[in-house]
C-alpha cells in the first residue's frame, strides 16, 4: 500500500525534472517510537523512488546518536533535505498533505541550491551575523 | 514554510523547521500554538498566517536584532 495515487506520482515526477543536482533525505525514526516514524519511511522512500537523483538513509536516533545530534534532531519522526550541503532544511512529523508540497518544493530548490526569493532579501539574509531558528507550525489539512 | 525553507538556502544562517503541530503537543503547547501556520523566529518573533516575503525577512531581521538592542 503506498501513500501517493498515480497522480500524486504523476505530478512529483513532473516537478522533479527540475531537479539538477542529487539530493538526500534523511529520515530520523525510531521503531519505538509512533506509527508515524515507520509511515514517514515508506513516505519519503515512495518519493525518493520517483527520481534517480534522490537518495535516502534511515537513521535510528536511538542507536546513530551522534549522527542525529549532529543533525540537531531531538524528535521523531524527522526528515532533512540535504542538497549538494546541508542547508538546514528540517521537517518535524510525517510530511504529509500540505506540508508535502513544501517537501517536493524543498526538494527542487536543494537539488539546485537556488532560492527563489527576491534580490533584496537574498542581499538581507546575506549580511546576516548569527544563527536564526525558523520553526513553522503547521497541520496537514 | 515555503518562505523559510527558501531563506535556508539562501543563508547558511537560517535554519528551518517545519513542526506538524498535532504530533508534536508539547512543542505546539511550549510556542502556544493555536492557530497555524505560526512561525516562531529564534523564540523572540513570532506570527501567525501567511505574510509577504519583505515582511518575513524583516522579521528575521529583527529577530537578530532583539538580542542586540
Amino acid at each position: 500500500m503506498g501513500f501517493l495515487t498515480a497522480q500524486d506520482e504523476q505530478a512529483v515526477k513532473k516537478e522533479f525534472e527540475k531537479l539538477t543536482g542529487p539530493v538526500t533525505l534523511t529520515v530520523f525514526a525510531s521503531e519505538l517510537g509512533s506509527e508515524n516514524n515507520a509511515q514517514t519511511v515508506s513516505l519519503i522512500k515512495e518519493v525518493a523512488a520517483l527520481s534517480d537523483k534522490i537518495a535516502v538513509q534511515v537513521l535510528n536516533p536511538h542507536i546513530e546518536r551522534d549522527e542525529t545530534a549532529a543533525y540537531g534532531v531531538t524528535v521523531t519522526p524527522a526528515v532533512a533535505v540535504e542538497g549538494a550541503k546541508d542547508y538546514g532544511i528540517r521537517f518535524l512529523g510525517v510530511p504529509a498533505g500540505y506540508e508535502f508540497s513544501n517537501l517536493i518544493d524543498s526538494i527542487v530548490a536543494v537539488s539546485r541550491g537556488e532560492a527563489q526569493l527576491k534580490d533584496e532579501s537574498k542581499a538581507a539574509l546575506a549580511g546576516l551575523t548569527e544563527d536564526v531558528n525558523i520553526k513553522v507550525f503547521a497541520t496537514p489539512t | 514554510m515555503r518562505l523559510a525553507q527558501h531563506m535556508s538556502i539562501a543563508s547558511d544562517r537560517v535554519r528551518s523547521e517545519c513542526v506538524e503541530a498535532n504530533e508534536f503537543p508539547e512543542l505546539s503547547q511550549r510556542y502556544q500554538v493555536m492557530a497555524v501556520p505560526k512561525i516562531v523566529i529564534n523564540d523572540r518573533v513570532e506570527f501567525e498566517g501567511a505574510i509577504p516575503e519583505r515582511d518575513f525577512v524583516n522579521a528575521v531581521l529583527q529577530a537578530v536584532s532583539a538580542k542586540e538592542a
